[in-house]
């Protein structure tokens, strides 16, 4: 338990000295735009085959469940829609850039401290937490919105295409339920927890890669801890967030 | 010049450093040596504040380092150049970005005074048409020049070595130990460095500082280390089955 308090003590000590202001504007951007590409374009291609996917097996998943002459066909859209928007997309796409976005943060910023890169910095004059994790963190929380909406428009396509594919639900069915009492607080709910989840992901993993001492497989323990600390605590602020955002 | 006062380091309950006090000489090359775990990398990472003492203090040109606070050590640490073990160049970034990273972001100069900045101190450590190379592309003795260059682009007044030879065979290793001497003298910069190369230390050891299990033991110059009769430094002078060979013949 001590540790526990140890290494919050720890992560916020950092978080100070990574938000200050950036001591070279124009290299700050430069960076930022570097991580726009690294965290978010390069994650472009497993969020868009995870939501395709996703979306799919929800619309073929709901469509095998209506039994019921009752309920009509259109509520396959309807499901899609608030499965996708309101969970899927913000918070099992979050863990999945946990993984791949976090473990680079982590091993990247750890490699840079076994090998003395930090050290470097440091001896230099500059401000390593600032100049390492500062662009992470808000290109992170710009660039992960835009990923998570890709990922609904995209989940909601792939269950119409699964759809039209095993021929379930007419196309005609599935827009109408994706229209069905649509609220857009939802959206903002979802992208309020996206940002949530994208600090997590980058402070937490910078915060590991950072503290890391030692060699290669010190390196791999920060990136592994980075990942399930950062999942832990997605898990844990979906539920607060939606109890405080739903209710 | 730079002087250590009385530095005491822990770790836990380990006792690293004992009373250090030197002083090391600008416009010389002092060598801080010692076997391996002795304190005399610990004793660097004092003196350029990535350890904080917790006894004592370091005194840079009359300005005492480490009662200064973040902002006034980073002023002080823009007049530092590091070379380490390792090279420590940044891996993203190929040989000319490395060597323009201090100049990008503490100075406002042009592109064009930049990159003649760059070329200057590249030529300077023998090193020419290797701009676009990635340090991964780089063999162990280019690393460390370029970590030269890199370290002297901002034109230090002080600067650091931790064990500039390591990893290098002797013949690359006397062309870095002259390299470093000769900046020392050309600059006429305070240049300590960590070593534990009696090779480095017959060839520039201005002033030498033996550490001897986290304690100064013995000081003196390259002359002198070969007369001593201290017993613990002769068992590190002549300690190598070299120079006993050469002893008996």
């Amino acid at each position: 338990m001590l540790r526990v308090f140890n290494s919050i003590g720890q992560y916020v000590i950092l978080m100070q000295r990574v938000f200050t202001k950036p001591q070279r504007g124009t290299i700050y951007w430069k960076q930022l735009f570097e991580e726009f590409e690294h965290l978010g374009i390069e994650s472009l291609g497993i969020v868009a085959f995870i939501s395709v996917f996703m979306g799919a097996v929800v619309a073929i998943q709901t469509a095998y469940n209506i039994d019921s002459p009752l309920i009509p066909m259109s509520m396959v859209g309807f499901t899609v829609r608030q499965s996708v928007i309101l969970e899927f997309s913000p918070t099992v796409i979050s863990l999945i850039l946990a993984g791949k976005v976090g473990s680079r943060i982590a091993s990247e910023i750890g490699t840079m401290r076994v090998t003395e890169q930090i050290d470097a910095l440091e001896i230099m004059g500059v401000n390593s937490a600032n100049y390492l994790i500062f662009p992470k963190v808000t290109a992170s929380i710009l660039i992960n919105p835009i990923l998570i909406i890709f990922s609904m428009w995209l989940g909601i396509l792939g269950g119409w295409v699964a759809m039209t594919a095993t021929g379930l639900v007419t196309t005609s069915d599935y827009i109408s339920g994706i229209r069905i009492d649509f609220e857009g607080y939802t959206i903002f709910y979802a992208l309020t927890k996206t940002i949530f989840f994208a600090f997590i992901i980058s402070s937490v993993s910078g915060f590991y890669g950072y503290q890391t001492s030692g060699g290669a497989l010190e390196v791999g323990q920060a990136s592994t801890k980075a990942v399930v600390v950062s999942s832990i605590l997605i898990i844990l602020f979906n539920l607060v967030l939606t109890q405080l955002l739903l209710t | 010049m730079i002087e250590a006062r009385n530095i005491d380091k822990y770790f836990g309950d380990h006792h690293v450093l004992r009373d250090i006090s030197c002083e090391f000489q600008k416009g010389h090359t002092n060598l801080i040596i010692g076997q391996s775990g002795s304190g005399k990398t610990v004793l660097v990472k004092c003196l350029v504040g990535l350890f904080e003492v917790d006894n004592g203090t370091v005194i840079y040109d009359g300005r005492n380092f480490t009662e200064m606070n973040f902002e006034n050590r980073k002023k002080v640490r823009q007049e530092i150049g590091m070379l380490f073990q390792g090279g420590a160049l940044f891996d993203s970034m190929n040989v000319e970005e490395n060597v323009m990273f201090p100049l990008n972001m503490f100075t406002n100069q042009s592109l064009e005074e930049k990159l003649d900045r760059v070329n200057f101190v590249l030529r300077r450590v023998n090193l020419e048409n290797v701009n676009y190379l990635m340090p991964s592309e780089l063999s162990g003795g280019m690393r460390k020049r370029v970590a030269i260059a890199r370290a002297i682009a901002m034109n230090p007044q002080y600067l650091f070595c931790d064990e500039p030879n390591s990893g290098l065979d002797p013949q690359t290793s006397g062309v870095i130990d002259h390299l470093i001497q000769e900046i020392t003298l050309e600059y006429e910069i305070t240049t300590i460095v960590n070593t534990h190369d009696m090779n480095s230390v017959l060839s520039i050891g201005d002033s030498v500082a033996f550490i001897y299990k986290g304690e100064l033991w013995w000081r003196g110059n390259k002359e002198e280390i070969l007369h001593t009769e201290n017993p613990e430094l002769n068992a590190f002078v002549f300690g190598t089955e070299l120079t006993s060979r050469l002893i008996k013949t």
